[in-house]
């Protein structure tokens, strides 16, 4: 594992921008689940936080990493993907079925 | 700097979420808080260099305790918001927890910062033990007592949660879950056998291993899939038990066939063929671990004369 | 303990402050199920206490980085335990919940409003 030293400028500056873009993304997620009125809302905004910031911290981190860690890193992305559209979908059909049946 | 930033942030988090736990009015939101908390426990193991306690606490304090919660929130039905405690219920109570806090931080304080002998003796006696990871040394060699009688309880836990728990309220579900849980379970299963074979030189073994395939399980189970892991198979039954009863055999075994050389001993094994004792122990303690643990989350009652007698009633209760 | 690295005073610290949380809620929390929340809290706070001590081990002068794994083992044996003692505590606490439950208005069968005069007696 390299340090950030050792990375070029063009890099650093690279993985550095794309970790805060993730973070900013995870920010924006926090807030607007602390802050939407409704559930639907609200996951639209978790989502967004999980798929999206989570995939740019991966690639930031990626710069600093070797092939075999960066294979590693693409797949946990992917699951956390997958299983985060999963229980959106479920979370949001229950509260659906929750609204219709008073 | 940056680390001592990330433990400050990291213990504030646990503390915050805790206390948000203990003190919010809606139990569901206590058990949601009481979730994320264990998510970050998991995520504090890591960091304390525990990394067999990180892997069980992501399978059992962030799946398994989960699920069990929200059963047990859907038994209780509609909810109030809790009661509002006046200025005297809350004020003495605060006052007895803090003077715990204070001699509790007070006796912490006097211990020494130097380990005892028992870390050096581990790694000395570690060729004898038959793996090379001290962790699965101790709890399979060294210290076998321990997990012998664990099974024990896990399967006094279960036979007495299969006694007194209502029947299972089960709810149809959604097709996109059930095909995600079938996706997950082949993953589940991969990982697990290969925490089990890790756990010789590196973090993993039986219980980490037992508590993935566990909370696998019961996401299937969930998804009304694995109908034949129940109480009433045979063979479910019949390896819940194998845990405790091979750990057993193998200590009678080798109990009376030591006999011959020097003075045999409870629970020591030879260390020419420790190394295999610990492994087929591991892999039953395993199957009986993620056996017990989800009948033990998504108990169904067995059809005993009891719980055939009490079904109407509860039909009529649960509506 | 006071030559002790400041992280592990500030997980030491932590720990204290978990179980002093879990104790307070457990007293004070008005749900049975909250309070088996709180006593896994307060398990938290323990377990991490051990491993806290597990890793005091590290000091500058160890040879190289290893925790006691004496502690680990006791906490993994611990983690499993507990969450079974959990299971059990709420299976009891639903069968607590069903036991004290209003009673169902229709008395059609004779086997019913026996159970019921059971129940109400049982109360």
């Amino acid at each position: 594992m390299s340090n950030g030293e050792e990375l070029g400028l063009f890099s650093l500056v690279i993985s550095s921008g794309l970790l805060i873009t993730g973070l900013l993304f995870f920010i924006a997620g926090s807030v607007g689940m602390l802050r939407f009125p409704d559930s639907f809302s609200r996951l639209h905004a978790v989502t967004k936080a999980d798929s999206l910031g989570l995939g740019s911290v991966i690639a930031g981190l990626m710069f600093y990493c070797n092939w075999w860690q960066n294979l590693l890193m693409l797949l946990i992305w992917l699951l956390v993907l997958a299983s985060g559209t999963v229980s959106c979908q479920l979370l949001a059909r229950f509260c659906k079925t929750k609204q219709d049946q008073p | 700097m940056s680390l001592l930033l990330f433990d400050i942030l990291l213990c504030g988090l646990l503390l915050a979420l805790a206390l948000a736990s203990m003190l919010s009015r809606q139990l569901s939101h206590a058990v949601i808080l009481y979730i994320a908390f264990g998510l970050l426990m998991a995520l504090c193991w890591a960091r304390l260099a525990a990394p067999d306690l990180a892997l069980a606490e992501a399978a059992i304090g962030a799946g398994l305790t989960g699920a069990l919660c929200f059963t047990a929130l859907a038994r209780q039905g509609q909810l109030a918001l809790s009661p509002v405690l006046s200025w005297q219920q809350r004020c003495w109570p605060a006052l007895f927890v803090v003077v715990t806090f204070c001699g509790l931080l007070l006796a912490l304080l006097q211990l020494p910062a130097q380990p005892g002998p028992l870390p050096a003796l581990v790694v000395q006696n570690l060729t004898a033990s038959g793996v090379s990871h001290p962790v699965t040394a101790v709890l399979l060699n060294y210290r076998s007592w321990d997990t012998l009688l664990e099974l024990l309880v896990l399967l006094l836990a279960l036979i007495g949660t299969l006694q007194i728990s209502p029947a299972a309220v089960l709810h149809r579900s959604w097709g996109l879950s059930r095909s995600w849980s079938r996706l997950l379970a082949p993953l589940i299963i991969l990982l697990a056998g290969y925490l089990l074979w890790a756990g010789a030189s590196q973090p993993g073994g039986a219980f980490q291993a037992g508590a993935l395939l566990a909370a696998g399980a019961v996401v299937l189970k969930l998804n009304q899939q694995l109908d034949w892991l129940a109480w009433r198979n045979i063979w479910v039954r019949f390896f819940a038990v194998a845990g405790l009863t091979v750990f057993t055999l193998s200590v009678l075994t080798v109990f009376f066939l030591a006999e011959a050389g020097s003075e045999p001993l409870w629970l020591r094994w030879p260390p020419e063929l420790a190394k295999y004792i610990i492994l087929l122990i591991e892999v039953f303690a395993t199957l009986a671990i993620a056996i017990i643990l989800t009948l033990l989350v998504v108990a169904e009652q067995p059809q005993t004369a009891l719980s055939l007698a009490r079904a109407d009633k509860t039909e009529d209760i649960d509506g | 303990m006071a030559e002790l690295s400041h992280p592990l005073l500030l997980f030491l610290v932590t720990a204290a402050t978990l179980v002093a949380i879990g104790v307070y809620g457990f007293i004070c929390g008005p749900e049975p199920l909250r309070r088996v929340v709180a006593l896994n809290i307060i398990s938290a706070g323990v377990f991490m206490l051990m491993v806290v001590l597990a890793y005091r081990s590290n000091g500058p002068g160890a040879a190289y980085f290893t925790a006691d794994p004496v502690l680990h083992a006791l906490v993994l044996t611990g983690l499993v335990v507990a969450v079974s003692a959990t299971a059990f505590a709420l299976a009891l606490l639903a069968r607590l919940g069903q036991a004290t439950a209003p009673l169902p208005t229709e008395q059609e069968t004779e086997q019913e409003t026996e159970q019921e005069t059971e129940q109400e007696t049982g109360q």
